[in-house]
C-alpha cells in the first residue's frame, strides 16, 4: 500500500491573510547559537487585496514545498502583485528565487539595506525590486500595505509590514521564536513563553536601541494582531508582547537606582593575588577621580550570566587576568566571548594583569576589547610577578585616567606616535 | 620623514605621525571613539567626520567612495579604515 501524499493547507488567520508558512518540528539547532527543543515555524503570509495578492516573506529553502502547496491552495501565480521580504536571511528569503520565477510579473519590495544583500544572497545582480522605507505603502486595492523601517532587528535590512485596514503587523523575527506546533496561533498552542524570552535574549537583545526605535513606530498603531516570521501568530492580547519587548529593552539600571551615574566594573582574576592587588589600586585610582559607581569583581567567585547583565548597562569595563601558558585565562575568556550576545560598543574599556615572564595577556585582551568595538583609552598595564610600591602608584594613575576618560575629562595631550 | 598632527577632537588627543599614516592605525590605540567593522571600506561603521584638514588626507578610492555613497555621507566624510594622513588634520567619530 502506498504511502498517502501529505496534504498542506493554507490557514486562514484573518479576513484577507493566509499563513502559507512550513513547520520544521525537528529542527534542535539555529543559526549555531540558538536551541530550538521542539524545532520551530517558519511563517509567510497570503494578502489578498481587490486588486491583487501580495505574499509576505518566503521559508527556508528545504521546506519549500510546503510554502508551494499552501500558496497554491489558495492563490494562482498570475494573481501575484506584490511580494515583501521583510528580511533577507536564507530561512525567510530561500523560496524567493523560485516564487520569482513562477510569478515573475510580481514586483518585490525590500528595506533600502536590504539592497546589496539581496545580491549577495541570491548571487544575481538582475533582480528587479523597489526599496522601500517608513511610510512607503503598496495598495492591493481595498487593501494597503504601508512599511516601516526597524533596522537591525535582527539585520541592518529588517522591516515590518502593516496591513493597515486589518491592523495586521507582519513583523519579521520581531516577537517571533522558535516554536513549531501547528495550531499556530497563541490561544492555542502550548506555553512558548520560555521561547520567547529566550529568542529575545539571543537575538534581539543586543540591539535594544534599535528595538526601542522601532516600538516608537510600532506603538502608536492599532495592531490587532502580530504575525511574526517564526512561533506562533500573535492574535490574543497582542499588545501584551509589544510591551513586553518594551519592558525587556529599557535600562533598569537607570530605573532602580540613581539616574546619570556612570558605572565601572572591574573584573579580575589572580592565581597569587598580584593581580587581585592591581585591581584594587586601579579602582582606587579611579575612585580618585569620583561621580561614578565602581564595582569589583572577582571572576572566580561568580558566574558570568549575572555578570553579563551587569556588563551590559555597564558605562566601562577593565579586566584584568595572569598569563598563563601564554594566554588569558579560561574564565576571563568565557566572560569575553559572552560579550556579543549584548551591546558593548562604545563602552570605555582597559587590561591589566600581573605575569610571570611573557604577560601576552593583557595585549589579547586589550586586542578583544577593541576587537569588540569598544573604546581602549590606553595600552593595557602590565606587571612582572609581585607589584612594587611605584608599579601599584602606576595602577592607581590607570584607573584615574580611565576614569578621567569615562567621565569625559582626558586631559588634553599631544603624544609622538612612537609612544603608542 | 615628513611628519603630520592628527587631532582626535572628541577626546582632545593630538599624535604626530609619520606622513602616510592610515588613521586606524592610531585611532584605536588612543582610545577615540571611532569604531571599526569589517576595516576594508565594505561597511562604513569608521565613518569619520573631518573637522579641518580635509585637503591634507589622501584621495578616497573608488571603494570607499561607493560605501560614502551608500551611507548618504556628507562631503566632510571619511572611512578611517581608509584614510592616509598626509598633514595636519582634526577629526572626530561620523556617527
Amino acid at each position: 500500500m502506498s504511502a498517502q501524499p501529505v496534504r498542506y493547507d493554507a490557514v486562514t488567520v484573518t479576513e484577507r491573510v493566509h499563513w502559507i508558512g512550513a513547520l520544521d518540528p525537528t529542527m534542535r539547532t539555529f543559526d549555531v547559537i540558538l536551541k530550538t527543543p521542539n524545532g520551530t515555524t517558519y511563517n509567510a503570509y497570503l494578502v489578498r487585496g481587490s486588486e491583487g495578492v501580495a505574499v509576505i516573506d518566503t521559508v527556508k529553502a528545504e521546506r519549500a514545498d510546503q510554502f508551494f502547496a499552501r500558496l497554491e491552495a489558495v492563490a494562482d501565480y498570475r494573481e501575484i502583485k506584490v511580494i515583501v521580504l521583510n528580511h533577507l536571511e536564507p530561512d525567510h528569503s530561500g523560496a524567493l528565487p523560485e516564487l520569482m520565477r513562477r510569478a515573475p510579473q510580481a514586483k518585490l519590495y525590500i528595506s533600502d539595506a536590504a539592497q546589496l544583500m539581496l545580491k549577495a544572497l541570491l548571487n544575481n545582480n538582475d533582480i528587479d525590486y523597489i526599496p522601500v522605507t517608513t511610510n512607503d505603502s503598496v495598495s492591493l486595492g481595498d487593501c494597503t500595505l504601508r512599511f516601516l523601517n526597524t533596522p537591525y532587528l535582527h539585520w541592518p535590512d529588517t522591516q515590518c509590514t502593516y496591513l493597515v485596514e486589518e491592523g495586521v503587523l507582519f513583523s519579521g523575527d520581531v516577537f517571533g521564536c522558535h516554536y513549531c506546533d501547528e495550531q499556530l496561533f497563541n490561544d492555542r498552542v502550548g506555553d512558548f513563553r520560555f521561547s520567547f524570552e529566550y529568542y529575545y535574549a539571543h537575538i534581539m537583545r543586543p540591539f535594544k536601541s534599535y528595538v526601542l526605535s522601532a516600538l516608537e513606530l510600532i506603538e502608536p498603531l492599532p495592531v490587532r494582531l502580530i504575525a511574526p516570521t517564526h512561533g506562533p501568530i500573535l492574535r490574543d492580547h497582542p499588545q501584551h508582547y509589544i510591551q513586553r519587548y518594551r519592558e525587556l529593552s529599557t535600562p533598569r539600571l537607570h530605573l532602580e537606582m540613581d539616574r546619570d551615574i556612570k558605572t565601572m566594573i572591574i573584573f579580575y582574576i589572580s592565581s597569587y593575588g598580584n593581580t587581585m592587588h592591581m585591581a584594587e589600586a586601579i579602582r582606587d585610582g579611579a575612585a580618585e577621580v569620583g561621580g561614578f559607581r565602581i564595582s569589583l569583581y572577582d571572576l572566580e567567585g561568580g558566574e558570568v550570566e549575572p555578570f553579563i547583565d551587569l556588563v551590559e548597562e555597564a558605562d566601562a569595563i577593565l579586566v584584568g587576568s595572569p598569563t598563563i601558558n601564554g594566554d588569558a585565562v579560561k574564565p576571563v575568556w568565557d566572560l569575553l566571548s559572552s560579550f556579543a550576545r549584548i551591546n558593548v560598543k562604545g563602552k570605555v574599556a582597559g587590561a591589566f594583569g600581573s605575569y610571570g615572564w611573557t604577560g601576552e595577556a593583557v595585549r589579547m585582551i586589550d586586542d578583544r576589547l577593541r576587537g569588540l568595538k569598544m573604546r581602549v583609552p590606553l595600552g593595557g598595564l602590565r606587571i612582572k610577578l609581585i607589584p612594587g610600591a611605584d608599579e601599584l602608584k602606576d595602577c592607581h594613575l590607570f584607573g584615574r585616567d580611565i576614569g578621567e576618560f569615562l567621565m569625559g575629562k582626558p586631559r588634553a595631550r599631544e603624544i609622538d606616535m612612537s609612544q603608542l | 620623514m615628513a611628519k603630520a598632527k592628527l587631532t582626535f577632537a572628541d577626546i582632545g588627543v593630538t599624535v604626530t605621525v609619520p606622513a602616510g599614516t592610515r588613521i586606524i592605525e592610531v585611532s584605536e590605540k588612543v582610545g577615540a571613539g571611532i569604531v571599526y567593522g569589517c576595516r576594508e571600506s565594505d561597511c562604513g561603521t569608521c565613518l569619520t567626520e573631518v573637522v579641518s584638514g580635509m585637503e591634507n588626507l589622501s584621495e578616497a578610492s573608488i571603494f570607499e567612495r561607493t560605501t560614502l555613497a551608500e551611507k548618504k555621507a556628507g562631503p566632510n566624510m571619511r572611512l578611517a579604515c581608509q584614510t592616509l594622513v598626509l598633514g595636519d588634520a582634526t577629526i572626530k567619530p561620523g556617527y
